[in-house]
């Protein structure tokens, strides 16, 4: 409403002046292989529900600035699913490394 | 935005799908066969229902009161979908739809998400300076269109019912349907007759 | 299905809260917010109740989350930015925890 508005969150990027006149690239390409995988990954842990998209956006938004701007759409998916499911104790950092 | 996959990415999620396979969470079949459907989705669908909407006014009503109802009846699957909603254009107001937080799309009748839509730029202007966006696909709206545009943030998800474009008298549903796009059921295009087509 | 406080026509004001300014002691987020920034003590106009929905910010973090009521809200797109097309418009899906009465603001104000 004003000058001193606060800093929205990461995801929450309507009417940024950083991305004002910035043209919209037409890329018309659907996911990749490895995209669609992680989607269709994401898609069976919400039918089993070992996670809901809520907190897949939650995870999401966790990722610190830097890495959110360098990670692909799917990457950040994957990053906030890993994240949620050692949250969960369903899976252990150390298998995954 | 739409950069490949590092290759360490695709080696953490084969780690992860092998760490879920090995506790029996997930398998491959499992994988393919949700993959599979998803790729069945198509803006086809969509388009079905825009021109069914512009010949059959029954269908039109059940299509605005509720989408999801009417997608079924198109033959897609709405179980554990989320709820559709339909945004009628008029000859003075035309929606465009963006999800400024995230990506929310209704995948269900137009398929995976073209990657613009899912670009920061696209989440970011289409609320702001919605014309500027529009002219970068060339749609001009005539004088006198209010622009709605439809942030996406919560649990219905979103397509356009745009207005069917003159010179398409006496169309069947097909060919009516060929003109409707993915673009168009998301509002930054208008249905376009083909200036060949046109002038027959 | 969850009593609607509001019908179309009401006015409402979005609340002016930010809940995402105040982090778990982490770092990490301890909100997840479904209503934009760009919204928040705006005014605008209930245009439809669209149902009742599950609290996002709940399921965000996995606690029971009781439904709520969502409406689809008009806002004037030009004040928002001071800059756009007159008669332009955003139609935003918002739970009616966002929502305060326009009235009794004004009457308390």
């Amino acid at each position: 409403m004003s000058d001193v508005e606060p800093t929205p969150a990461i995801h929450d990027i309507g009417g940024l002046s950083r991305f004002r006149c910035t043209p919209v690239e037409h890329d018309e390409a659907p996911p990749d292989a490895f995209g669609k995988r992680v989607d269709a990954l994401r898609q069976i842990l919400a039918q089993k529900k070992m996670m809901t998209v809520d907190e897949l956006r939650r995870g999401i938004e966790a990722i610190p600035e830097e890495e959110y701007f360098s990670l692909t759409y799917y990457e950040r998916w994957l990053t906030s699913i890993t994240s949620l499911l050692i949250e969960k104790g369903v899976v252990t950092p150390e298998e995954l490394k | 935005m739409s950069a490949p996959a590092r290759p360490q990415s695709i080696a953490h999620l084969e780690r992860l799908i092998a760490a879920l396979t090995a506790r029996g969470l997930v398998s491959e079949a499992e994988l393919a066969a949700r993959q599979a459907s998803t790729d069945r989705a198509s803006p086809e669908v969509g388009a079905r229902m825009v021109a069914r909407a512009w010949l059959d006014p029954e269908w039109r009503a059940l299509m605005l009161r509720d989408g999801a109802a009417a997608a079924e009846q198109m033959g897609v699957s709405m179980a554990g979908a989320p709820p559709l909603g339909v945004l009628e254009d008029t000859p003075t107001l035309h929606h465009l739809v963006v999800c400024t937080l995230c990506s929310c799309y209704p995948r269900a009748v137009l398929g995976y998400p073209p990657s613009w839509y899912k670009s920061f730029e696209y989440r970011s202007r289409a609320v702001r300076e919605p014309r500027a966006v529009l002219a970068e696909w060339g749609t001009t709206l005539p004088p006198g269109t209010r622009l709605r545009v439809v942030d996406s943030t919560a649990d219905y998800r979103w397509m356009v019912l745009p207005l069917r474009p003159a010179g398409t008298e006496g169309w069947s549903e097909d060919r009516l349907a060929a003109l409707v796009t993915r673009d168009a059921l998301v509002g930054v295009a208008l249905p376009q007759v083909p200036t060949a087509l046109a002038a027959e | 299905m969850t009593e609607a406080r509001f019908a179309p026509g009401d006015r409402v004001r979005v609340r002016y809260d930010w809940p995402e300014q105040r982090p778990q002691p982490n770092g990490l987020p301890s909100a997840h917010i479904r209503t934009p920034h760009y919204l928040r003590g705006r005014l605008g106009t209930v245009q439809a109740v669209l149902g009742s929905f599950a609290n996002p910010e709940d399921l965000a973090f996995a606690r029971p989350a009781p439904k709520r009521a969502l409406y689809h809200v008009l806002f004037d797109q030009p004040p928002i930015w001071n800059e756009g097309a007159p008669g332009d418009s955003l139609l935003v899906e918002i739970f009616e925890h966002w929502l305060e009465p326009l009235e009794s603001q004004e009457q308390a104000a």
